[in-house]
């Protein structure tokens, strides 16, 4: 933490080509045709932005009805960097690279985690865009990872089925989808599979993770759940997890260590 | 490019390798049917619309004879049926299948059951028919409006709602593209089941539907002629509903389609007996309708490295155009894929990528290709990232690909924004105008980094099929030699919809594609 006063103040503005010249480039589209007026347009838009000395450098027209601009301005903008306050003990989230390079070096075998939608439930849209090669918004899914060795059971597998199997292969992490809400068997569900889990022996143990549209952190741990993953959740954020609580349950990593992305209520 | 880098007769061998290593699975595919294809039959006769909880009626017709256990003679057998029981219209016709106790209709007498397959294949004659003339419509607007020359600047769409798609689509042709593809919502080709109707929510794209289909094609029609340019319009033939989609888009007057044979099984998880049926029956109408497909290569060359499984890409494409050959399709319809994917942090990654497609132009001379930009590196330094994307534009025009995916500066952070499809396309359009001809003047010599890896790479790809040829596509897919995935021939989504066919098993349509009707 900063100490208000306990720091120099160091003020900036944007760099263009000498200092505290508060220079930026922009970019933007606005939905008019190209004219005379649809410059002036972008000058005055730029102007409400708090921008002076501002130049329309590109003009163009990137279609009948739209008009792309590129602009550069001086921003009057003056920060105190000495302010600028970035909470600590963060470890940064890993990219697909790095996270394969950690659990090489630092676990030396692949992180095995099983998945499913358990119970009723046939959709496997959450579970697939997790584990799937192909992953979800650009980002791969776990399937994908060489130090990932990822098992999707698909849909309306039974919860003792998919900790059975997961048990077999003596994974690090046990994943359960769940899409539909309905009268809130998703919940009814996943208690039945911590209890499951607990009569497995699992429990504490394994990670068990809990995702879907209607999950969040919160009702996941009341559930008995390691984590609970919501609508957004990229399958690096699950790799994430998974591998820090690796870590942690190896004693390679402070328990509690906290990191960027990771579940929180 | 006859005879660059490798003899004729290589390659000539490399083609009887692809057509020995699918044989066995054409014994499976005519031996097979599955719920998908007998769902495109019905709704070829016209089968639409959805039940009162949603579910297309092709589904709850065609769920309805599986569950009887009489699906094996083929949906447009009971669909005949459904007619000589007085059905007056195709809804007519699912509701008095699902009513009727199937299990214990009895055999008709052989002179009705003759009469019931020659209405039934009358039916199918016209509906073909049908299909030919919406064809005809758009190639007739085709020759009035030519497209701009190769390569076809090809860009994206994918808002989730297909009004919204409309709108950037225009504006993207009016920028310059050729081809619109609107990116399906994510996870679809999961979905054993083509939604219905005209959608406005999408994750991550828009669903493929008909009405979706229609809505695009008449909007782009409009807008080809205003430019008095034509604008093909793309779609994605993947997934369990490979051949319902193909069907759809056919009728709806696509142009062009992303269908590989193992694309679903690698990268979706689909069973590989599904696959490979459905890929025929879906390969069949895009013959027929006159539709290009889009292999998935470049696909590979994400999850594996581009530099180590460049040969996979090769093999894989010998292996999926014979597929498409065996489906009737001509060379001018293989848009065969590959793309710009070496890291582009290693040295000569130009030469080395020049190399690559130019080898892939010397196996498939008459193939208009389909070339894909760099995304597996992308940086969100997106100056670096619009240098990276030229360079692939230019390897583009030098090797004379028909089908261009233009690279977008801010591929590693979101869907395009209007603004940078336009710098996209007008970057390329200059680097095209530029270079056009390039090939013409410039030899590559044989003795040169360029040809001795396009030797070496081809020469591993030789090494591959004839593997695959000795111990089965089906080994070669298990031991991950294609995209690094590793499929087993019973695992995966979708197998309990293959059957086997009845003796009697009745598809006019099939015998139409076929040549035999």
């Amino acid at each position: 933490m900063s100490h208000p006063g306990s720091k120099e103040r160091q003020l900036l503005r944007a760099y263009g080509d000498r200092r505290d010249d508060g220079i930026i480039q922009l970019s933007f589209t606005l939905p008019v045709m190209a004219s005379e007026k649809a410059k002036e347009a972008a000058k005055v838009y730029c102007q409400k932005l708090g921008l002076t000395d501002v130049k329309v450098a590109a003009v163009e027209r990137a279609a009948d009805q739209y008009t792309f601009f590129v602009v550069y301005a001086r921003s009057p903008v003056v920060l105190d960097y000495g302010e600028i306050d970035v909470p600590e003990i963060v470890i940064k989230k890993l990219g697909f690279g790095e996270l394969n390079k950690l659990i090489e070096e630092k676990i030396a075998r692949r992180v095995v985690v099983f998945g499913a939608c358990t119970g009723t439930d046939t959709h496997t849209v959450g579970i697939d865009a997790i584990l799937n090669m192909k992953g979800f918004a650009g980002d791969y899914g776990l399937e994908r990872y060489p130090w990932f060795e990822a098992f999707n059971l698909g849909s309306q597998v039974p919860n003792a089925e998919l900790i059975r199997r997961a048990k077999e292969k003596n994974a690090d992490a046990i994943l359960v989808s769940q899409v539909v809400t309905q009268r809130d068997v998703h919940k009814e569900n996943a208690r039945s599979f911590v209890e499951e889990a607990k009569k497995a022996g699992v429990h504490g143990k394994m990670t068990l993770l809990f995702g879907g549209p209607r999950v969040d952190h919160k009702l996941a741990v009341e559930l008995g759940f390691d984590a609970g993953f919501g609508p957004g959740t990229k399958p690096s954020d699950v790799a994430n997890f998974v591998v820090h609580q690796v870590l942690q349950r190896l004693g390679k990593e402070a328990k509690g260590t906290h990191f960027e992305g990771e579940p929180h209520v | 490019m006859s005879g660059l880098f490798v003899s004729d007769e290589q390659v000539a061998r490399a083609r009887s390798l692809a057509q020995s290593i699918t044989d066995p699975l054409f014994d499976h595919i005519g031996r097979h049917t599955t719920v998908s294809v007998e769902r495109t039959v019905l709704r070829w006769f016209g089968v639409d619309g959805v039940g009162s909880m949603g579910a297309p009626l092709v589904n709850l017709m065609v769920d309805r004879l599986k569950a009887a256990g009489v699906l094996g003679k083929g949906a447009a057998y009971w669909y005949g049926r459904a007619l000589r029981m007085g059905a007056t219209s195709p809804l007519d016709a699912v509701e008095r299948l699902t009513a009727a106790p199937l299990e214990q209709l009895k055999a008709l007498p052989p002179d009705e059951e003759a009469k019931l397959r020659d209405d039934v294949r009358a039916e199918a004659k016209a509906a073909a028919a049908e299909l030919k003339q919406r064809v005809e419509r758009r190639n007739d607007l085709r020759s009035e409006f030519p497209m701009a020359e190769a390569p076809h600047k090809y860009v994206i769409v994918a808002t989730g709602n297909i009004f919204d798609d409309v709108d950037q689509a225009r504006a993207a042709a009016q920028a310059g593209a050729d081809v619109i593809a609107v990116i399906r919502s994510t996870a679809q080709s999961l979905l054993d089941y083509v939604p219905h109707g005209a959608t406005t929510e999408g994750y991550g794209g828009t669903y493929a539907t008909q009405e979706n289909f229609k809505i695009m094609r008449e909007a782009l029609d409009d807008e080809s002629k205003q430019l008095r340019r034509y604008v093909q319009l793309t779609n994605y033939s993947s997934g369990l509903c490979m051949s319902e989609i193909a069907f759809c888009a056919a009728w709806e007057r696509l142009d062009m389609l992303l269908n590989d044979a193992m694309y679903g099984i690698l990268f979706r998880d689909i069973n590989m007996r599904r696959t490979f049926i459905d890929q025929y029956f879906s390969r069949r109408i895009c013959a027929y309708a006159g539709l290009i497909i889009n292999t998935g290569e470049d696909n590979y060359i994400t999850t594996a490295d581009a530099y180590d499984a460049a040969h996979t890409v090769i093999a894989s494409q010998f292996i999926n155009e014979c597929f498409a050959k065996r489906a009737g399709l001509k060379d001018w319809q293989l848009g065969i894929g590959h793309s710009y994917e070496i890291d582009p942090h290693r040295p000569e990654t130009l030469l080395l990528e020049l190399s690559q497609a130019m080898l892939v132009r010397r196996c498939f001379p008459d193939a208009p290709l389909k070339y894909m930009p760099p995304t597996k590196h992308k940086e969100t330094d997106i100056f670096f990232s619009h240098a990276y994307d030229k360079l692939a534009d230019l390897v583009a025009i030098w090797t004379r690909q028909g089908i261009q995916l233009l690279g977008m500066m801010t591929e590693a952070m979101h869907t395009p924004l209007l603004s940078d499809r336009y710098v996209a396309l007008k970057s390329a359009a200059y680097i095209h105008r530029a270079a056009r001809g390039i090939d013409e003047e410039f030899t590559v010599r044989e003795d040169g980094k360029i040809a001795n890896r396009a030797r070496f790479v081809f020469g591993k790809a030789m090494e591959l099929l004839e593997e695959c040829q000795r111990d089965g596509m089906v080994a070669a897919i298990g031991r991950g030699h294609f995209g690094d995935v590793k499929r087993t021939e019973t695992g995966g989504k979708g197998l309990d919809g293959v059957l086997e066919k009845s003796p009697d098993y009745f598809n006019p349509f099939l015998d139409i594609l076929e040549g035999r009707a």
